[in-house]
């Protein structure tokens, strides 16, 4: 016990000295003094972003004398872990990091703190935070609820969380490849579906580009990323299903078109297994997660170090990259959620965001994309953030019935790759299954 | 009296720790699926707060096209593969029943693969099954012939995982067979012998008849393994590519954690062990009819 009073005592000095020292221009200096001592318990995935996290949260318990204890698990097992917490009266955690479509659930059963409280005390609310400098795409995908068609800003939206270790689709190319055919690098789908299937014809044993397309998630995924691009939408503003119009078929076909001239086996790729068919040299592109950028430069993984180009994902008829990824927020139940929002407030400042980004992260705002020493080490970061601007917050929606849609749109799809279902045939299925569970769950009472 | 009464309620009492293990343990976790099954549950919501739904999730399941065709898929997954392991299994058995020396490390080699945990199975299967580097598609390809789709076509998946579960488990047919084999009457075999009965005639009229309980237990266990089989094919295929290997087991899966409906899966649940029961009665009740009239003829015998 004693040693316990000293230790905080302790804390509590190093953290006034720090303060004074850190913020001599004269704001408050003890911001973080009432919250000395405290223990947060948080909740990130075993993922490289917040991996990179856990090197710069020591500073924090240095800064600030706020303890912070980390409960790492796999993303999946994060989200069931997370259900059964917020459910409790009284949580564990103070401060989660949901993925994208956990959003629609958490706010949906009123688990997640609505941050405006928080943002407004000007005791808790840095003045220096700059939240017009946080990426958009990502603040309106994994941040904001309540807005357009529920899940989107918009007048009657507000803040639920930050996005932290988000990210967008970009396009990496072999550059070699596209260097000794003469191939121009493409900017549009219709010379991305054609140097798909140019490239095997050209390079022996090589595909295309390699996509993910197993069956479920993964190939919904797939099928997403070119229908937003493509000018498609899963539903419209009635919530009427619109996926089997003919953009969808569109987006459909040319997923097709990328896995039939992929690499062999492309089927039944997880996102791993396209970024190893591409590390491995067996695909000529790859356009998912800038996630893995990090991975095809790591020379202990990659056969392709140093000859990897990025471009941003085509264009169709209009600009689309995904959004997805993490954000983190305050749970309804926890139980420390000043200081829970002191630490995600100071992870997300401009200053950890990016030394976050310089230890391996995925940046959350427009300024450290821009930044010349990130650039320097990552010398992707640049084509990084200009995709950002046109990160598409709604290339999915995001609400309570995603996951049995998604999951009908993952098998139809994987059944239309493997055994040749007809396109259209199989996404009228999907939009009249759709409506089903739309209209069950309530979508069509106003109608 | 009151000694005898006592004396009446002894074995009770015996009875009752293990009674009342079985009803936390069995009872209460049933009743508790039984009862989510009523209702329209998501995991975001806490029991008491879900509403109440009578059968619709019942009725739902059965007009669910996946819901179907996940059924359909185990039932088909479920026979072939206890027919072929019954097959292989108990010949290896009629083989290797014989002094053979080193039969005991034999013996442990052949159940390997049983012992191997169900993810590394899946993953070893996974990899050899790969398209490119996998092992059977290299030889294939070395030996001139074309590469087959392992996992990548619906077909060929649903064969994919039906001969590695067959690896794994015909070992432990085998395993049970054998030592039924071992254990039979040695006077039954001499006296059928003596009698002149070839080899095929003594395993046709003598031991598989004598094995006949043994084999009827072994097939009951691994049928009801199978319905139930997960981590494999979750690893190998996790159910595609379409819905081709989406035995039960993974719709519930994917019901409960992808789609968010607990009431359902709790109904998926409940169908399955209802299966499994009426399995396991139809096995009970034949099992009997066959002790019945094998009694009823040593009686007659006995009465000549």
């Amino acid at each position: 016990m004693k040693i316990n009073t000293t230790k905080v005592w302790s804390a509590a000095i190093a953290v006034s000295l720090t303060y004074t020292a850190a913020y001599a221009d004269g704001h408050t200096a003890d911001v973080y003094a009432p919250y000395a001592g405290t223990t947060l318990v948080v909740n990130f995935p075993a993922h490289p972003h917040y991996n990179a996290v856990l090197d710069v949260l020591p500073e924090f318990t240095e800064q600030t004398g706020i303890e912070v204890e980390v409960d790492q698990l796999q993303y999946l097992k994060m989200r069931e872990r997370q259900t059964l917490e917020l459910t409790k009266d009284e949580g564990d955690y103070d401060l989660i990091a949901y993925v994208v479509f956990s959003k629609a659930d958490y706010v949906f059963a009123d688990q997640l703190e609505n941050l405006a409280k928080y943002f407004m005390n000007p005791k808790l609310s840095d003045p220096n935070y700059d939240a017009g400098d946080l990426i958009e795409g990502y603040v309106a995908n994994i941040g904001i609820a309540g807005g357009e068609k529920g899940y989107l800003p918009g007048q009657t939206g507000s803040l639920f969380g930050i996005p932290f270790g988000s990210e967008t689709s970009v396009l990496a190319y072999r550059k070699d490849i596209f260097e000794k055919h003469g191939i121009e690098v493409p900017t549009n789908y219709d010379q991305l579906l054609e140097v798909a299937c140019q490239i095997p014809e050209l390079e022996e044993g090589m595909g295309g580009m390699a996509s993910r397309a197993a069956s479920g998630h993964q190939a919904s995924h797939a099928f997403l990323l070119h229908l937003a691009p493509l000018g498609g939408r899963v539903f419209d503003a009635e919530w009427n299903p619109i996926i089997n119009s003919p953009e969808g078929v569109a987006a459909a076909n040319a997923l097709k078109t990328i896995v039939d001239c992929g690499p062999e086996g492309g089927t039944t790729f997880g996102p791993a297994e396209a970024a190893a068919s591409f590390m491995q040299g067996t695909s000529a592109m790859f356009m998912d997660s800038i996630a893995f950028a990090a991975g095809f430069e790591d020379p202990s993984k990659s056969t392709v170090v140093g000859n990897v180009g990025y471009a941003m994902h085509p264009e169709g008829v209009r600009r689309g990259s995904q959004t997805g990824g993490f954000g983190i927020g305050i749970p309804t139940n926890a139980q420390n959620k000043e200081a829970a929002f002191l630490l995600m407030q100071w992870l997300t400042s401009k200053e950890q965001d990016l030394a976050i980004a310089m230890a391996g992260g995925n940046p959350s705002r427009f300024s450290t994309y821009e930044d010349a020493g990130l650039n320097e080490k990552y010398p992707y970061s640049a084509t990084f953030g200009e995709a950002l601007k046109y990160a598409d917050p709604d290339w999915r929606p995001i609400i309570p019935t995603w996951g049995k849609i998604n999951a009908d749109i993952g098998t139809t799809m994987s059944q239309v790759l493997t055994e040749g279902l007809d396109i259209q045939e199989a996404l009228d299925g999907v939009a009249l299954r759709a409506r089903a569970i739309m209209d069950e769950a309530g979508y069509y009472t106003w109608q | 009296m009151t000694i005898a009464r006592a004396n009446r309620m002894t074995p009770y009492l015996f009875l009752a720790p293990a009674g009342a293990v079985l009803a936390v343990a069995l009872f209460y976790p049933i009743c508790y699926m039984i009862y989510a099954s009523f209702l329209d549950w998501n995991p975001s919501q806490r029991i008491g707060e879900a509403d109440w739904v009578g059968l619709r999730n019942y009725t739902k399941l059965f007009s669910d096209a996946a819901f179907r065709e996940s059924m359909w898929v185990t039932i088909k997954f479920a026979g072939v593969v206890v027919t072929l392991e019954m097959l292989l299994g108990v010949g290896l058995a009629m083989l290797l029943d014989r002094n053979i020396r080193g039969m005991s490390v034999l013996r442990t080699l052949f159940i390997l693969p049983m012992m191997i945990a169900p993810i590394v199975v899946g993953l070893m299967w996974r990899y050899m099954y790969h398209p490119t580097v996998g092992i059977f598609n290299k030889t294939l390809k070395s030996w001139g012939f074309d590469t087959i789709p392992w996992l990548s076509d619906g077909s060929w998946a649903f064969t994919s995982i039906i001969i590695a579960d067959v690896w794994q488990w015909t070992p432990f047919i085998f395993i049970l067979s054998l030592a039924a084999l071992q254990s039979l009457p040695t006077s039954a075999i001499e006296a059928s012998k003596i009698d002149g009965a070839s080899g095929w005639q003594q395993i046709i009229y003598i031991k598989l008849p004598l094995m006949l309980p043994v084999l009827i237990v072994t097939l009951l266990l691994r049928l009801i393994d199978s319905f139930k089989v997960l981590e494999v094919i979750l690893v190998m295929t996790n159910g595609g590519p379409g819905l081709s290997t989406e035995i039960m087991s993974i719709r519930i899966n994917r019901t409960a954690s992808e789609f968010r409906e607990l009431g359902e899966a709790a109904a998926m649940s409940n169908l399955l062990l209802i299966v499994l029961l009426i399995l396991t009665f139809a096995m009970f009740i034949y099992n009997k009819t066959l002790e019945v009239r094998a009694a009823r003829m040593r009686a007659a015998e006995d009465a000549v």
